[in-house]
C-alpha cells in the first residue's frame, strides 16, 4: 500500500509503464472481471471470524442448554433432556426471578418513553438550532460515558446520608430509604438508559413533515388533534425502537441489581451469573435463554408496530 | 401554544439536569477529602489523584488501553471491509449480514460473555489479553460498520464511476476518492469502538481470567467497599477520558466534505449512537 500513495505517480491516471502501475492495472482489471473475488476477499474474514468464533460458541451454549453436570464428579452429561428448563419452569423462586426481570424492564421502558418523549419533541419541532445541537450533545455524552461510573454515583447519591437525602432535608421533606432496593434498581436503570429512548424518539419525530402538521391544522384541527392524530401516530416507531433498547438493555443485566439492589432485588442475569462461578454452565444457558426468548417475542411484536422502519 | 413550548422546555431542561447532575457530582466527589462518601463533602482535596496511582491501577489501565487498541484494530479491517462487501454487492443473504454483526450488542451482554467463556474453557484456551480482545472485538465490529456502512450509502456511487472512466486503478481510486470521503468515518468509528471497549464490564468479566481491566478493578472496589475514594477519581478520570473520543467522533462525523450536509449529520449521529440499530 505504502507505495502506491506517492501522489507523483497517483495523479496521472490512465498512463501505464511504471511496472507498479502495471501490476495495480492488471488486478484492477482482474478484480473487475471476476467480481466475486473481491467479494470473497471482502467479506470472507469478517465472516469467518464471526462465525467461528462468536455464533460457533453461541450455538455450543444453546447445546448445552440441553444437558446437565454430574452433582458428584462435577462432568458434563452429553445426554439430551429438558431438566434445566423444567427446573426453571417448576421452582417458584426462578420464575419470581423472571418475573421481577420482566417487570422492572417495562417499568423502566415506561418511565424512560415519559421523561423522553417531551424531550425529544422539544428537539425537533421547538428548539432552534443552536439549543438543538446543545441538547444533542448534551444527551449524547452520557450515553458513552461509563456505564458503572453512573451505576456507582447513584449509589452515592441514594445512600442513607447521600444527595438525595440532604437536599429533601434542605426542602423539609422526610427522608427516603430506597437505597438497595428494587427502587434504587429501577431509578438507576432508567437513568443509564434514557439517552436510548431519547435518540430513536427524536429521530422518528424529526423526520415528520412541517407540511402534515399544516395539512392537520388547516382542515380545521386543534393543536391537541394534531398531537393525537399526526405526530403521535408517526412518532410511535421511534417510541418502540427506543423501547427495544431499554428493555432489553436492563433484562440482561446484572451489574445494576448486583451494585445497587437489595436481598430481593435478584435480576436474571444475576442467577446465571452465580450458576457460571458455580461450573453450573447448563442450567446458567438455560436461564439465559429466557430473556432471549422474551426479545425474540418483543421483536417480532415491534415489527408488527413498524419500529424497524423508524431505525 | 406558547405556553405548552415554555412548558417543553422546561420539561426538557429537566431531563437534561437529570441526565448531568450525576456526571457533575462525580467530579466534585473525586475532590473529596474526607474517606467517607456522605453529602455534602467536608473539605477538597486533590490528595487522592496521588493516592489513586498505584502500581495496581497501573497495570490494569495499561491492559485497558492495549486491549481497547487491539480490538480497535481488529474492528477496523472486519468492520470496513464487512461495509464495503455489503455496499458493493448484492448477494443471497446480504440483508442477514448486519443483523449477524449486530448480534453482539443486541443480546444481552451476559449471553456473549457466557457463551465464549465457555467455548475458551472447552477448548482448553487459557484466558488472557487475547481472550478479552476476542470479546471486546465482536462487540466493537459492529460501530464501525456501521459508521462505514452509513458513510457509503450517503456517498455518491458516481464519484467512483466518474473516477474509473478516468482511468483511476483501483488503488488511486480507493486512495484519492474513497479515502478522503471515508477517513472520518473510520477515525470516528474507532474512537466509538475504543471508548466501548475501555468501559465494557460483562463480556470482560468473563473472558479476563485473573487479569483486571480498569472497569474490572473498580468493579471489585465497589461492590468490596474498599478504596472508594480511589474509586471516585478513577470514575473522574473516565467520564473525561470517555467524552473526548466522543466529542471527537461527533466533529468528525460532522466534518464530512463532498457529502450532503444538513439533516444527514444528525441522521448520522443518531445511527452512530444507535449501534444497536437493528
Amino acid at each position: 500500500m505504502a507505495a502506491s500513495l506517492d501522489p507523483a505517480q497517483g495523479l496521472i491516471p490512465g498512463e501505464p509503464g511504471r511496472p507498479l502501475r502495471a501490476a495495480r492495472l492488471g488486478l484492477t482489471g482482474f478484480f473487475w472481471r471476476h467480481r466475486w473475488a473481491k467479494a470473497l476477499l471482502l467479506l470472507a474474514p469478517p465472516l469467518l471470524a464471526f462465525v467461528l468464533v462468536y455464533v460457533a460458541s453461541l450455538a455450543a451454549l444453546f447445546v448445552s442448554s440441553f444437558w446437565t453436570i454430574d452433582p458428584f464428579t462435577s462432568v458434563m452429561k452429553h445426554v439430551w433432556n429438558l431438566d434445566n428448563y423444567r427446573t426453571l419452569w417448576q421452582a417458584s423462586a426462578y420464575r419470581s426471578v423472571a418475573l421481577r426481570t420482566i417487570g422492572i424492564a417495562a417499568a423502566v421502558t415506561a418511565a424512560d418513553a415519559i421523561l423522553a418523549f417531551p424531550l425529544g419533541y422539544f428537539m425537533a419541532r421547538v428548539a432552534g438550532r443552536r439549543s438543538r445541537a446543545f441538547v444533542f450533545v448534551a444527551v449524547l455524552l452520557p450515553l458513552w460515558s461509563s456505564y458503572l461510573v453512573r451505576v456507582y454515583i447513584w449509589r452515592l447519591i441514594l445512600d442513607e446520608h447521600g444527595v438525595l437525602n440532604w437536599t429533601l432535608g434542605k426542602v423539609g421533606l422526610p427522608a427516603l430509604h430506597i437505597g438497595y432496593s428494587n427502587w434504587a434498581v429501577w431509578l438507576i436503570f432508567t437513568y443509564v438508559w434514557l439517552p436510548f429512548m431519547i435518540l430513536p424518539v427524536y429521530g422518528a419525530l424529526e423526520r415528520i413533515p412541517e407540511s402534515y402538521v399544516e395539512a392537520s391544522r388547516d382542515l380545521g384541527a386543534g393543536a391537541w388533534t394534531t398531537f393525537r392524530r399526526v405526530v403521535l401516530p408517526l412518532a410511535l416507531p421511534g417510541v418502540v425502537a427506543g423501547s427495544i433498547f431499554t428493555f432489553s438493555l436492563t433484562l440482561g443485566d446484572y451489574v445494576t441489581p448486583l451494585l445497587a439492589g437489595g436481598a430481593s432485588s435478584q435480576f436474571i442475569g444475576n442467577v446465571v451469573y452465580d450458576s457460571i462461578t458455580t461450573q453450573q454452565t447448563p442450567f446458567a444457558a438455560a436461564f439465559a435463554a429466557v430473556p432471549l426468548a422474551v426479545m425474540g417475542v418483543y421483536l417480532l411484536l415491534a415489527r408488527r408496530l413498524g419500529a424497524f422502519e423508524a431505525l | 401554544m406558547t405556553r405548552t413550548r415554555i412548558a417543553l422546555g422546561i420539561w426538557s431542561a429537566l431531563v437534561v439536569a437529570f441526565l448531568w447532575i450525576p456526571l457533575v457530582l462525580i467530579c466534585v466527589y473525586a475532590f473529596n477529602k474526607s474517606n467517607v462518601q456522605s453529602w455534602p463533602i467536608p473539605a477538597f482535596s486533590t490528595h487522592w489523584f496521588h493516592a489513586a496511582w498505584t502500581a495496581e491501577i497501573r497495570s490494569s489501565l495499561w491492559l485497558s488501553v492495549r486491549v481497547g487498541l487491539i480490538a480497535t484494530g481488529i474492528a477496523l479491517v472486519l468492520g470496513s471491509a464487512a461495509a464495503f462487501g455489503v455496499h458493493r454487492f448484492r448477494f443471497f443473504g446480504r440483508e442477514s449480514i448486519s443483523f449477524l454483526f449486530v448480534l453482539p450488542i443486541a443480546l444481552p451482554g451476559i449471553v456473549t460473555g457466557i457463551a465464549l467463556n465457555s467455548a475458551f474453557v472447552t477448548g482448553s484456551v487459557t484466558l488472557s489479553l487475547w481472550t478479552i480482545v476476542v470479546g471486546h472485538a465482536t462487540f466493537c465490529v459492529v460501530v464501525v460498520y456501521n459508521n462505514v456502512l452509513a458513510r457509503l450509502r450517503r456517498t455518491s456511487p458516481s464519484l467512483i464511476e466518474a473516477s474509473q472512466d478516468l482511468g483511476a486503478d483501483g488503488f488511486q481510486t480507493f486512495r484519492f476518492v474513497v479515502w478522503p470521503v471515508l477517513s472520518t468515518a473510520l477515525v470516528a468509528g474507532g474512537l466509538l469502538a475504543f471508548a466501548l471497549s475501555f468501559d465494557e464490564v460483562i463480556v470482560t468479566t468473563f473472558t479476563a481470567g485473573s487479569q483486571n481491566t480498569i472497569p474490572l478493578l473498580i468493579l471489585g472496589y465497589i461492590r468490596l467497599g474498599q478504596e472508594l475514594p480511589v474509586v471516585n477519581v478513577i470514575a473522574f478520570a473516565m467520564i473525561l477520558l470517555t467524552s473526548i473520543p466522543v466529542l471527537l467522533a461527533q466533529r468528525l462525523m460532522r466534518d464530512t466534505g463532498v457529502l450532503r450536509r444538513g439533516t444527514a449529520e444528525v441522521t448520522e449521529a443518531v445511527e452512530t449512537a444507535q449501534i444497536t440499530a437493528y
